[in-house]
């Protein structure tokens, strides 16, 4: 059956916008992201030169610590070439960390979403732990798990738990009371109500907590590698801080940033994906 | 087989005996429904009207098994209702669509519910959004629907399921007068089409004359059935004929004078 009006309702329905074809719009997208930090790059090259400070060097110093951390071949020392290795170590106790904070904190934030007893049980001591700060932890983690990654895994994990569990728990909670009606009228019951109602309602807000997670973690990691590890960048930027090396600390800041902006982006397309219902969701 | 069938046949779809509601509200226990009786047979279109708070919603909700009742039975076919089913559709005023399901997917969220195999799911699905016209939205979420589209993946949702008892509550509030007009033209070309027993709850007079055979008006404090009106006007209905005009004056009188009763009282 063809309804006479469907093609006016037709109309009303919003479809999504072109992409705009024109060059200039697209420069401009492109280039006002980078003009912010262009224009600090400036303005700390000036004021090194204007203070004429031995403390800080210029960018230019630091962009030749980072070649030479990558690749070699101007100051060849201890760290010349030695930034994959450091990337990696760092990369497997982020990681590390924030998978298990993942593994733990989604179901765990389920749990405590759905069923009142576990809510009871459990979530005054989350509230109680939360506000403990990860640098706390740091002596402790060092007692329990030793010199080595594990303690920095374990801070990471610690860092990035918190947002993991509460944005799941919230999500589960915030789930429209209409939805489970809708689904119980229409036939849908128990655990199968859990898997299609439940968590794509709260899937917005698992990535949400994901995603904060993800930038907790990449944060902790100078925390985390301060327990001791000989390799890592946070290891890295405390051996620079102790031979007064400011452009390895500032090149070990950066490679931190990069990183930590690259996989977010990952993360970000992901949510996009998993969340293209719900543009406003979009990042 | 067939003695069961003309049995279901000749038992009214729903038999509301007796039943009031009561709400706790903090310590404060509010009567939303005083005592309700209420017969309705296979194929009618009855519309509940009343003012708000007058327990329209609440009756309606509990024919749907979300709310229980204080006292009395609430019988379909002669079998108890005590849960929501699919045998009993609900439309909502709000939609009550699933967001991250497509057009299609949200029409064939109930026979999934079944197990029905694949290409049989399909096939439902397809045949539900096409009987609605929404063909080439298909594959649409409900965020990039108008109001009107979302309540006719609603209708059809709960029709894909096989309901026997359509309950509509207030479906067309929020919609603009054109769009109403034509989901009220489509919803009567389905409802004589699938005979579907339909129950709808309106505050509109005109819309509750426009469709229904059968108009139950209901008061509030506790909410009672005050009128159960029996329309006799010949379909399709024309809402600038006198005979319209007059029905509806009649109900209008019903219901402003109950509540200017109760502004005297």
């Amino acid at each position: 059956m063809t309804t006479p009006g469907s093609s006016a309702l037709a109309q009303t329905a919003q479809l999504p916008a072109k992409a705009a074809g024109h060059i200039l719009p697209r420069l401009k997208r492109f280039f006002t992201p980078l003009l912010v930090p262009l224009l600090l790059l400036a303005g700390w090259d000036l004021a090194v030169r204007i203070s004429g400070t031995q403390l800080i060097p210029s960018p230019y110093y630091v962009a030749l610590m980072l070649y030479d951390f990558a690749f070699g071949g101007i100051y060849d020392d201890a760290f010349s070439q030695t930034l994959p290795l450091h990337l990696w170590k760092s990369f497997t106790r982020v990681y590390g960390g924030f998978l298990a904070a993942a593994i733990v904190g989604i179901p765990l934030g389920l749990l405590i979403g759905r069923n009142k007893l576990i809510r009871d049980l459990v979530d005054p001591t989350l509230q109680l732990l939360r506000p403990v700060p990860v640098t706390a932890w740091l002596p402790l983690s060092m007692i329990f798990f030793g010199l080595g990654p594990n303690a920095a895994i374990f801070l990471v994990f610690l860092g990035a738990f918190y947002p993991i569990v509460f944005n799941t728990t919230f999500g589960v909670r915030a789930v429209d009371a209409r939805l489970f009606e809708a689904a119980s009228m229409l036939g849908c019951r128990g655990s199968s109500m859990f898997r299609q109602v439940v968590l794509p309602a709260a899937m917005p807000s698992i990535l949400n907590g994901l995603r904060l997670g993800h930038g907790f973690a990449w944060i902790l990691i100078v925390v985390g590698e301060m327990t001791g590890v000989p390799e890592g960048l946070g290891a890295v930027i405390m051996d620079g801080r102790m031979l007064s090396r400011t452009d390895l600390v500032i090149a070990g800041m950066i490679v931190i940033g990069l990183a930590g902006f690259a996989t977010d982006r990952l993360l970000v397309m992901l949510n996009n994906h998993l969340l293209k219902w719900s543009p406003q969701h979009h990042v | 087989m067939s003695d069961t069938g003309s049995r279901r046949q000749a038992l009214p779809v729903l038999s509301i005996k007796g039943i009031s509601k009561r709400f706790t509200v903090g310590n404060q226990t509010v009567q939303a429904l005083g005592e309700v009786n209420l017969s309705i047979r296979k194929g009618e279109f009855v519309c509940l009207i009343g003012a708000s708070g007058c327990g329209k919603s609440t009756l309606l909700r509990i024919m749907a098994g979300f709310e229980t009742v204080s006292t009395g039975t609430i019988d379909m076919y002669g079998m108890p209702i005590s849960g929501p089913g699919p045998e009993r559709g609900m439309v909502f005023q709000d939609y009550g669509l699933f967001p991250w399901l497509t057009v299609k997917q949200n029409i064939g969220f109930g026979p999934r519910q079944r197990g029905l195999p694949k290409a049989k799911l399909e096939e439902i699905s397809s045949y539900y959004t096409d009987m609605v016209g929404l063909g080439k939205f298909a594959d649409y979420f409900p965020g990039q629907l108008s109001g009107g589209m979302k309540q006719r993946v609603a209708i059809a949702r709960v029709l894909a399921n096989d309901c026997e008892v359509l309950l509509m509550d207030e479906p067309f509030g929020a919609l603009d007068a054109l769009t109403r007009e034509k989901l009220q033209q489509d919803l009567l070309g389905i409802w004589e089409r699938t005979k579907v027993t339909v129950i709808f709850v309106t505050h509109a007079v005109e819309e509750a004359v426009l469709l229904s055979d059968r108009i139950v008006v209901m008061t509030a404090g506790p909410g009672r059935i005050e009128e159960d009106i029996k329309l006799e006007l010949a379909r399709p209905r024309d809402i600038s004929s006198v005979e319209f005009n007059q029905v509806r004056r009649d109900i209008t009188q019903y219901l402003s004078s109950h509540v200017s009763a109760k502004v005297a009282a």
